[in-house]
């Protein structure tokens, strides 16, 4: 009865939960087997019978479960004690096949699969894509659709940051920030949410422009919302800017000179902070930001604290560039002259916008088909999180925290 | 008839044994997400009973009947021992805090503490790093790498901080004359003076002290969520988590206490010889005691609102290149002050005045660097952004 109450609840049976509990015992035993004779070993090597106080490397998983690895990532450890000696990231464990899925479904298809990798700013995702098929048709975006698209870029880059800042407040211990930070980030996804019906995966744009037209009513309460939002971004930076733990978890944690950073291929925030004026808001112009007014910031030590200074900044900056989106904004068209049916003729195209996570490129390989013949996407949380061991060499593991805030990752993108 | 001493000292332990817990489970926890809550913007826990008033009971349900998982190849036996050692000390140490002046029951004089050792500050030093052990056993004995580090954390943590509580505390010996700490809060009646007043770093190294004693924010590092999962305690589910979870929260009142009764002149109401503030009388000391307690406490959700985690290099450093030294100067200090001047209570009113001077200049001082330093930031700005 028992047996058949197991079988149907799809359980283990007792001698197999044994079995199992055998096999676990002899790993283990195989395990510390080999570490004995791994200990020989060296002590052979060195000529002196092993102590206690042999400095002991101990490897430690940190992740792909972990509370603040930011999702799935994993990252191999060898520490001595807490001291990082090596930090391996692991990635892979939110692969979807993303580029392969767009070559199987047609251009306009493709829009919403952008949502789902930095699920976070999910409308610059879409920028991207469109851009990059508009770009490959010649298409000229109207100006409405322009002004609209910054706006929501600049809204999604903030609503991004905030989940930057209070994340890594969090990862750092401080906890008020982020229901500050996410108190805002709410207002941001209702205004997503009026505007396109959804909150996360906005699918917001087009190619060639956007679905639909503003609601009535919706600059007007936009314009209200960032007019009050840098006192409260004063307010987060009265918790954490001068703060004197802050700054000492912060300064000085994970230097990394401009030149190395372009070595690496590092952009957004992160070369900013070293020093590097690479903005492709400002560097290649695309949309409606060559006539708009806002300061690239840039910092010079390239650490953890000026990051989050490079990151506050640009926050205010996008508040400015909002503000004057929202005033040169005119009734007209949203969408420009895109054929029925998309069948670009055979070419390569690359185009990027700037994320909140720094250079986000797609590259188009087309077959004259009307689906691409490959997509390829440059992301910037993949490539940035490449000089994470070089970062976290030599700090320890409460650093490494730190660290995988400050470069700002977001899974889905990494692994797409 | 009267009741055989015992019987009250029977009562009091029962009391004790049971209101703690119940105290920890409904109302500081509640106060401690409810004040979180409103400091955070968010209400907190509003759903169980009036005002979420139930929310400890439903936790405490919740807790017990929850799985009890021991990791396969885990020390069964120290894994089950290390909560029992995290709680029985922290409720043993509760014994010897006075909470008022001996009450009138009838016939019999009631003290309303446990027992009045003429070691007490002592004894509670000793008693409560025994809670140490539960820690550190815990975070070993559960085969877990961050249990362990969290365990070897609180090792390093809990052992240095001791020392200039200790520290701390003996400059108050210097001032009580007793380790008695019913003695202390007499004396500080008798010389009508809280010895925060000429014992204000002490205060300072001792709070500091045992915030970091109770692994509490900023000085959470062997439970550090964000770094260590959940530090000692991650393999710890249903009664055993709770343990450590009533061991945490009665260290953080016996911090709270032992600060009240040594500095605050625990259960004496403000200026308690001053004729025209006698009124003050008419509350009874006991609730004058657990206002303070309740105040300390709160300064520790505050804290944990506000400050980020420090590193544990940077909290080795603080302890041992600051407070220390700092402990002991102030020794130094309050022993001079004493012996320098005739009478014990004139050095130490001088001591009490000038430690407040210079401590809001140094309040003052702080504030306007941090003023200059923002508006140095704000101005290196490439362009600011108006409010």
């Amino acid at each position: 009865m028992e047996a058949a109450l197991r079988a149907a609840a799809g359980t283990m049976s007792d001698d197999k939960i044994s079995q199992a509990e055998k096999d676990e015992a002899a790993y283990f035993a195989e395990r510390a087997k080999a570490a004995a004779a791994r200990a020989a070993e060296a002590s052979a090597v060195t000529g002196t019978p092993p102590t206690l106080f042999d400095v002991q490397e101990m490897e430690l998983n940190f992740g792909p479960q972990h509370p603040s690895t930011h999702g799935v990532l994993r990252i191999v450890l060898k520490v001595d004690g807490e001291k990082i000696l090596e930090a391996k990231p692991d990635v892979g464990y939110l692969h979807r096949g993303t580029e392969k899925l767009f070559e199987t479904e047609t251009y306009p298809m493709g829009v919403p699969h952008t949502d789902r990798m930095d699920y976070v700013a999910a409308a610059t995702n879409n920028h991207a894509y469109c851009l990059t098929i508009e770009k490959l048709l010649a298409v000229e975006v109207p100006r409405r659709a322009q002004l609209i698209r910054v706006i929501l870029d600049e809204l999604q880059r903030l609503s991004s940051h905030l989940v930057w800042l209070g994340t890594s407040g969090i990862d750092l211990g401080a906890v008020t920030p982020f229901w500050y930070a996410f108190r805002e980030r709410e207002q941001i996804l209702d205004f997503f949410e009026e505007y396109c019906g959804a909150r996360l995966t906005l699918n917001c744009m087009r190619i060639g422009g956007l679905p639909f037209d503003l609601t009535p009513g919706w600059t007007e309460r936009v314009a209200e919302f960032v007019d009050d939002l840098p006192a409260r971004i004063d307010e987060y930076e009265q918790l954490l800017t001068d703060n004197r733990i802050w700054k000492k978890r912060t300064v000085g944690i994970g230097v990394i000179s401009g030149e190395e950073c372009i070595e690496w291929g590092l952009t957004g925030p992160v070369i900013r902070a070293s020093g590097v004026e690479w903005d492709l808001r400002r560097a290649q112009p695309y949309e409606c930001y060559e006539e708009l007014d806002f300061v690239v910031p840039t910092r010079q030590n390239g650490d953890t604290y000026d990051r989050y200074i490079v990151r506050v900044q640009e926050m205010r900056q996008s508040v400015r560039i909002v503000r004057q989106c929202l005033e040169r904004l005119e009734p007209g068209e949203i969408r420009g002259k895109v054929p029925r049916v998309i069948k670009p003729v055979a070419e390569e195209v690359y185009a990027s916008v700037e994320s909140p996570k720094g250079e986000l490129g797609f590259y188009c390989v087309s077959n004259g088909s009307n689906k691409p013949y490959r997509m390829h996407v440059r992301p910037p949380s993949f490539i940035n999180l490449q000089a994470l061991p070089r970062l976290a060499k030599g700090h320890l593991v409460s650093d490494l925290v730190a660290l995988i805030g400050t470069i700002d990752i977001v899974l889905g993108e990494v692994d797409r | 008839m009267t009741l055989p001493p015992a019987f009250w000292t029977y009562l009091k332990v029962v009391l004790l044994v049971a209101l703690v817990p119940a105290i920890v489970g409904f109302v500081v926890v509640l106060a401690e997400r409810r004040l979180m809550g409103f400091m955070q913007a968010r209400l907190g826990p509003n759903r169980v009973g009036p005002q979420g008033t139930l929310q400890g009971l439903a936790d405490l349900l919740k807790l017990v009947t929850k799985e009890d998982i021991t990791p396969s190849r885990a020390e069964k036996a120290v894994h089950s021992l290390a909560p029992v050692l995290a709680v029985i000390p922290a409720l043993t140490a509760l014994s010897v805090i006075p909470f008022g002046p001996p009450v009138r029951v009838g016939r019999t004089v009631v003290p309303l503490w446990v027992a009045d050792v003429n070691i007490g500050l002592l004894f509670l030093l000793a008693i409560t790093s025994i809670g140490v052990y539960g820690i550190i056993l815990g975070g070993w004995s559960s085969n877990n790498k961050y249990s362990l580090l969290g365990g070897l954390r609180s090792a390093a943590q809990l052992v240095s901080y001791e020392v200039p509580m200790g520290l701390a505390l003996v400059s108050v010996l210097l001032m009580t004359r007793s380790l008695s700490l019913v003695q202390s809060v007499r004396r500080q009646e008798a010389m009508h003076l809280w010895f925060v007043f000429p014992g204000l770093l002490a205060f300072f190294i001792y709070f500091v002290a045992g915030v970091a004693e109770t692994n509490r924010n900023p000085f959470d590092l062997p439970e550090a969520e964000s770094e260590l999962v959940s530090g000692f305690n991650t393999e710890y589910s249903g009664v055993k988590f709770a343990f450590f979870f009533l061991g945490e929260y009665t260290a953080m009142i016996i911090i709270s206490c032992v600060a009240v009764t040594v500095f605050f002149g625990g259960w004496l109401p403000p200026f308690p010889n001053v004729k025209a503030l006698e009124f003050l009388w008419q509350v009874p000391p006991a609730l004058w005691f657990l206002a303070k307690v309740a105040a300390f406490l709160f300064a520790y959700i505050w804290f944990r609102s506000t400050f980020p985690r420090y590193r544990f290099d940077q909290l080795m450093a603080l302890g041992w290149k600051w407070l220390i030294p700092l402990a002991l100067t102030n020794i130094l200090l309050v022993a001079f002050a004493i012996l320098l001047t005739p009478g014990w209570t004139t050095g130490l009113v001088w001591l009490g005045w000038t430690l407040g001077v210079l401590f809001v200049l140094a309040y003052l001082a702080a504030k306007l660097r941090q003023k200059l330093a923002r508006r140095e930031r704000l101005a290196a700005e490439p362009h600011p952004v108006e409010g």
